[in-house]
């Protein structure tokens, strides 16, 4: 019985490094990566704000807060992909 | 007649389970935005419990097995599956009233591992499957989650460093609102599916429907009706704990949590591990924590979620292993059981009453005690 375990537990443990690696770097990128985007788009947001007090032209404050509030609603709509099983 | 007395109260359990695994797993989602004033505590458990009825129905991932291949399913009985559950919602009422969040999955495994172990010997568990489906998964994904938090908020902190504070806050509580639905509806397609796996098998396994059929409607209604319904009750306890203990979090780490989360949990699920919700959030909350300047830390309460989390299993798997030996012996064995507790939850329910903490004032305070004087005196000190 236990040299069973051990064999079963070896190829599983192997398996389950190499995903953990993946699955660490996936999360890392999207995780940092939405969290970067949205934060630049809430920068702009305060930029126009700032820009429009101070008389100037706030629309590459609008284009930037569009540009980076649209990738997060691409990351949103794959999230919600890759969460429904219907679309797969 | 035998069969179906056994069926019936195993079905109503898996559906207590249920309704306990939502309102553990409230604060997973809605914890910090409750926290960070992004949603008002009523309406975020409306959102969560939605969403989670809304994920049991659109996932048709249904557990093919109860345990995962954690024990040997040929071994597990309508008893064992009893004693399992009663173990599961025991120790998840337990650790609700300490206000301690812990893995709703690991309850619910451990009482398998338990009535399995005792009912058919250790040779029924899969224990190299333990090791690399449970434990190691539950070291590592609070600290991979943690680090991705910890990352996030230094990096949101940063990049919004020249923004108006107001803006911040705002833009912030904006995108949590969205971030925490989306934690929500990854639980809601994972965790319903699990009772309705359990159910289904034990209506296979008892005759009731052919193998290999897939959950009948109205188990999926009642599955998912428990869990969003216990989603809604909100356990405001863990959502105290979760939201105001472990770390003092504004808006940018909120999102920053539940982000690295949801990446966290979708990675994971898509590469063919199951991880706990709890464990990963925690972990990004304490990153989140880490990663803004002068933030504080509660590293004691920390300490203590992660010595309940050590105890999940052991404990659950101790409840189990005895409620399915006596469940075993018959009816009148399960009825001592359920009777026993019925009483056990009635008491840890009024033993909350002496400190409750409701919607109106989860966010008054960063501890959960059972003593309203002490709870005052913590505040105090």
């Amino acid at each position: 019985m236990s040299a069973r375990i051990v064999a079963a537990s070896n190829s599983k443990l192997d398996i389950h490094w190499a995903a953990l690696f993946k699955v660490a770097g996936v999360s890392l990128a999207f995780g940092v990566g939405v969290v970067v985007v949205f934060a630049v788009g809430v920068l702009a947001l305060s930029q126009v704000e700032t820009a429009r007090e101070g008389g100037r032209d706030p629309r590459s404050g609008y284009a930037m807060a569009g540009v980076a509030f649209l990738i997060c609603a691409a990351a949103l709509g794959y999230g919600l992909y890759l969460i429904i099983p219907q679309f797969h | 007649m035998d069969i179906s007395f056994l069926v019936l109260v195993v079905i109503i359990t898996a559906l207590a389970f249920d309704f306990t695994n939502g309102f553990h797993d409230t604060a997973n989602a809605m914890a910090t935005s409750i926290a960070t004033g992004a949603l008002k505590p009523k309406v975020a458990v409306a959102i969560s419990a939605v969403l989670n009825l809304v994920g049991a129905f659109i996932s048709t991932a249904v557990a093919k097995t109860i345990s995962g291949g954690i024990v040997d399913d040929a071994k597990v009985t309508p008893a064992i599956i009893f004693g399992g559950l009663v173990g599961a919602i025991l120790w998840n009422l337990v650790t609700w009233l300490l206000g301690l969040p812990s893995s709703s999955s690991h309850a619910l495994f451990g009482g398998l591992i338990g009535a399995v172990w005792i009912a058919s010997g250790s040779s029924a568990v899969h224990f190299s499957t333990v090791v690399s489906k449970i434990l190691l998964p539950a070291v590592m994904s609070p600290i991979v989650c943690g680090v991705v938090a910890l990352l996030g908020t230094f990096l949101a902190y940063k990049i919004t460093g020249r923004a108006r504070k107001k803006a911040q806050t705002e833009g912030f509580r904006h995108g949590q609102t969205i971030s925490a639905s989306m934690v929500s509806l990854a639980h809601g397609t994972g965790d319903a599916q699990k009772t309705m796996g359990i159910i289904t098998l034990l209506l296979i396994t008892s005759g009731h429907l052919s193998s290999n059929s897939g959950p009948p409607w109205w188990v999926i209604l009642l599955a998912g009706l428990a869990i969003a319904s216990g989603t809604y009750m909100g356990g405001w306890r863990i959502i105290r704990t979760m939201g105001k203990g472990l770390a003092d979090i504004e808006s940018p780490q909120g999102f920053a949590a539940e982000t690295s989360s949801t990446a966290v949990l979708l990675a994971s699920s898509h590469l063919g591990f199951a991880l706990s919700t709890t464990q990963v959030v925690s972990g990004g909350i304490l990153g989140a924590g880490l990663g803004r300047k002068l933030a504080e830390v509660r590293w004691t309460l920390a300490g203590k979620m992660a010595l309940a989390w050590c105890f999940t299993l052991p404990i659950a798997a101790l409840v189990g292993g005895l409620s399915g030996k006596v469940a075993d012996s018959g009816n009148g064995g399960v009825a001592i059981i359920a009777i026993i507790a019925i009483v056990m939850v009635s008491g840890i329910y009024l033993l909350s009453r002496r400190n409750a903490v409701t919607a109106s004032n989860v966010n008054d305070g960063t501890t959960v005690t059972l003593e309203p004087a002490a709870a005052t005196a913590g505040a105090a000190a």
